[in-house]
């Protein structure tokens, strides 16, 4: 106490500013938990954990692809139409042949596909990543409609829709996928080779390359990692509804870009954590439920999930002081 | 005191952080002359052309312009005074036609409701184009221009400004002969209007053809000015070095041991026809004007640019190399000059820094052995002295000394039997200078091949073993550190070269 530096929760400024980096996303996250738990009784039920659970696991898969993508400098918007050929190739497939592995297997694969395309198109000519899936996007969700006729689909597989509604010990299914893909992407981005060049490829395209890292081949994983992602996703979201429509999945890319960048993703590439992604995953889960018990309208909801993608990019700005 | 001078800098002094890049230095310009500005590279030429038009603020000193105090707060500001400057590399607006170029920001509007003129505009540069005898209207395109037309234009627009003083960085290097005696017209009808050109180049036979005075500077300190009739190539040249080799270069001898890697007839952008060795346990500098090819030759070597020709052999063998992965492979590594660009992710760790280029090693099966890693990490950061909050620490975070360090400490992981090192302590501090010498010598007794690119005269002759000197991308001479030693080779006798001489 000798020295009159300012202590702001018992720790030094500059301890603080490092709190505040790693741990900022966190403390809003429990903040809200907190607050929730006090303002609303119904939060607090097991039931509403396992709902939120339940909600946020399609957006939780699309996000922890789509991290990929963004860390290594890119952007991918074709996400929603993904989600849509997903839900109509199972649709045929089931239908002409009953066989659910068969129709989870051919629609992602055809997600993986197309995610290979948007790399390779993107690596190779040195595209801009916002364009070419802007584009792409449009000729998926193209390819939707013409193979379905633009007709919906229903499906008639009681198993197919267990996918979506079964349940172990008392949590869906959905979840436990959602928390399978999460370990498998923590793995991925921060215990491989892969990883680290998805690192370096955002981070600084040049360096890697005059460090020999693959650039073309990172770049292209990426896409493909949110490609079979979004499969994955849309396995389940086909089975929820249980019918395969070519016009599901709009706006979905939204959400997940979102839970990216809460979580401190940043833009500019480089910058990213798969525990940081999770936490805007259930952030914007909060922001659906909390407001729900509230009786606040949706359209709120968009207001506020806005603002705070504002708030987190700025909250990046300046915790890492980048010009 | 004459009256004469238009353009009078006195005691200007710039320093960025720890290094002083102008001294105490004065130029002096008269109306209507060409002014030659000579020095190595370096020697703070392009900073004293920058605090003039306004780029940087001077720490000390005073100009005077048309005998009144000047001091701009940027290239436009400048530019409304009466001073322009062509830079060496053209930065125009491809989409703009020549007409918008020259008035860009002084558009023609119409009265009353301030819509652009264009038909006003478009007239008056006709006019300006045709006086200079320009070969294409004012509504061409900057894109469909050749680079000595837009060079043109650029010194059409200054005057169009009425600027009195037009400073040209190099503006010749992109040009044929040709197109240089077209320049050269210009620059004396500019001349007969009174208009005074500060002229900076690395080309003497340029120099005595087409300027009146040189200003010679060295180190960041002005070392003297000169009438261009009666000097001689020489007595410039002496100018420039003066700098001693003091014996501050901890080199020490090794053995030197069979060839490891040898390039034939190597060509490529900038380059031509360079043919050279390396020893195991050597250290070969490469000496030569900025632009000149060496660099350029180096990064191609390296596989970050395209070779047109040549052949590339690694212990006898030949190699191809199409990307720095194929040459990583094989056993080459390279620091390259700009260690921002191309060495570091700046925002992530040091230990990712440095393991970047070794990840195969410490990969089982799929997942990285992260303790091996940090081990590995924190070993060669100790035995490469770098100076950090830990290995976890940003790499921005660092100085560039230790920012150096950290880029050495990546290639120095990957066990290279080439080393190639272009500007290893540019931008590095005194200390840190000396530490990444040192370390420069225990890499070749331990029977690295190393490649230096330097600037610094003093830096090549004070750790080669052996020194290529380059000049308009050909080899232009060898020396040996006998040589150097014996005192037979001095620093004028490299620079000459590096000019072209013999």
């Amino acid at each position: 106490m000798e020295k009159k530096e300012k202590k702001i929760l018992g720790m030094t400024q500059d301890e603080f500013r490092l709190f505040r980096k790693r741990y900022g996303i966190a403390m809003v996250m429990v903040a809200m938990i907190i607050i929730l738990s006090i303002v609303s009784p119904t939060f607090r039920t097991a039931g509403n954990v396992v709902s939120i659970a339940l909600q946020v696991s399609i957006n939780g898969i699309l996000a922890l692809g789509v991290v990929f993508v963004i860390t290594a400098g890119g952007i991918d918007l074709s996400i929603g139409s993904m989600l849509a050929l997903t839900s109509v190739i199972i649709g045929l497939v089931l239908n002409a042949t009953g066989s659910i592995p068969l129709a989870c297997i051919v629609s992602v694969a055809a997600t993986t596909f197309c995610g290979f395309v948007n790399g390779a198109l993107i690596a190779k000519f040195n595209m801009f990543p916002f364009v070419v899936t802007l584009s792409t996007q449009l000729v998926i969700r193209g390819l939707g409609y013409v193979l379905s006729g633009g007709y919906s689909m229903s499906l008639a597989n009681a198993d197919f829709k267990m996918i979506g509604a079964g349940k172990l010990a008392g949590i869906p299914y959905p979840v436990f996928i959602w928390l399978a893909v999460a370990v498998m992407a923590y793995l991925l981005m921060h215990w491989t080779k892969f990883g680290r060049y998805i690192y370096a490829v955002g981070g600084n395209i040049n360096a890697a390359e005059a460090s020999g890292v693959d650039v073309f081949w990172t770049r292209t994983k990426s896409f493909v990692i949110s490609g079979f992602c979004t499969g994955v996703a849309g396995i389940i979201m086909t089975s929820r509804i249980s019918a395969a429509q070519p016009n599901i999945g709009v706006g979905y890319e939204t959400d997940a870009i979102a839970a990216c960048v809460i979580g401190g993703t940043s833009f500019a590439g480089g910058i990213a954590t798969i525990p940081g992604t999770m936490i805007g995953i259930v952030i914007i889960g909060l922001i659906y439920n909390g407001m729900n018990l509230l009786g606040i309208s949706s359209y709120w909801q968009t207001i506020t999930k806005g603002l705070l993608i504002i708030g987190a990019v700025m909250l990046d700005m300046f915790t890492n002081k980048r010009k | 005191m004459e009256n004469s001078y238009i353009l009078e800098c006195e005691g200007i002094s710039k320093a960025f952080g720890g290094t002083q890049a102008l001294a105490d230095v004065e130029l002096h310009i008269k109306k209507g002359e060409v002014h030659a500005l000579l020095g190595e590279n370096g020697a703070g030429k392009s900073t004293l052309m920058k605090i003039i038009i306004g780029l940087y603020k001077a720490d000390q000193g005073s100009i005077t312009f048309e005998g009144k105090p000047y001091s701009a707060r940027g290239p436009a500001d400048a530019m409304a005074a009466g001073i322009s400057m062509i830079h060496q590399e053209l930065n125009p607006e491809p989409y703009l036609t020549i007409a918008e170029s020259i008035f860009l920001n002084r558009e023609d509007v119409k009265k009353g409701i301030h819509f652009l003129d264009k038909k006003k505009t478009n007239e008056r540069a006709e006019k300006i184009l045709r006086e200079f005898d320009f070969p294409k209207g004012a509504r061409t395109m900057m894109e469909d221009l050749t680079l000595a037309q837009m060079q043109m234009v650029e010194i059409i627009k200054a005057v169009s400004c009425d600027s009195r003083v037009i400073i040209m960085d190099e503006p010749t290097s992109s040009l044929d002969s040709e197109e240089t005696e077209h320049l050269f017209g210009t620059i004396r009808g500019l001349k007969e209007k009174g208009v005074a050109i500060i002229y900076i180049s690395h080309r003497m036979e340029e120099i005595f053809e087409i300027c009146d005075r040189v200003s010679v500077f060295r180190d960041g300190r002005y070392v003297g000015s000169r009438e261009m009739e009666g000097v001689t190539t020489k007595e410039l040249i002496s100018m420039m070095v003066g700098r001693t080799v003091e014996n501050v270069f901890p080199k020490q001898e090794c053995p030197i041991g069979d060839v490891v890697f040898r390039v034939e007839h190597l060509s490529g952008k900038g380059f031509e026809d360079i043919s050279f060795e390396v020893r195991a346990g050597e250290i070969l500098g490469i000496s030569g004007l900025v632009g000149s090819g060496r660099s350029e030759t180096m990064r191609a070597i390296f596989g970050l640019d395209p070779l047109t020709g040549g052949k590339i052999y690694l212990e006898g063998k030949e190699i191809v190399i199409k990307s720095a992965r194929d040459a990583i492979a094989k056993g080459i590594a390279m620091v390259n000059e700009d260690r921002k660009t191309y060495g570091l992710c700046l925002f992530r760790s040091l230990r990712e820094n440095i393991s970047l280029p070794n990840l195969k090693r410490k990969q089982k099966r799929f997942i990285l052995n992260q303790r091996r890693e940090k081990e590995e990490v924190l070993e060669v950061s100790k035995k490469l002295t770098v100076k950090a909050a830990g290995i976890e620490a940003d790499a921005y975070s660092l100085s560039g000394g230790n920012q150096q360090k950290v880029v050495l400490s990546k290639w120095i992981m990957a066990e290279p039997k080439v080393l190639i090192l272009d500007e290893p302590t540019r931008g590095v501090d005194v200390g840190a200078k000396s530490e990444i010498h040192t370390l420069m010598c225990r890499f070749a007794a331990q029977g690295m091949a190393i490649i230096m690119i330097s600037s610094e005269l003093p830096e090549v002759m004070g750790m080669s073993d052996r020194i290529l000197i380059y000049h308009e991308g050909r080899l232009n001479g060898e020396v040996s550190r006998r040589e150097i030693l014996s005192g037979g080779v001095t620093q004028e006798v490299i620079l000459a070269k590096e000019f072209g001489g013999k």
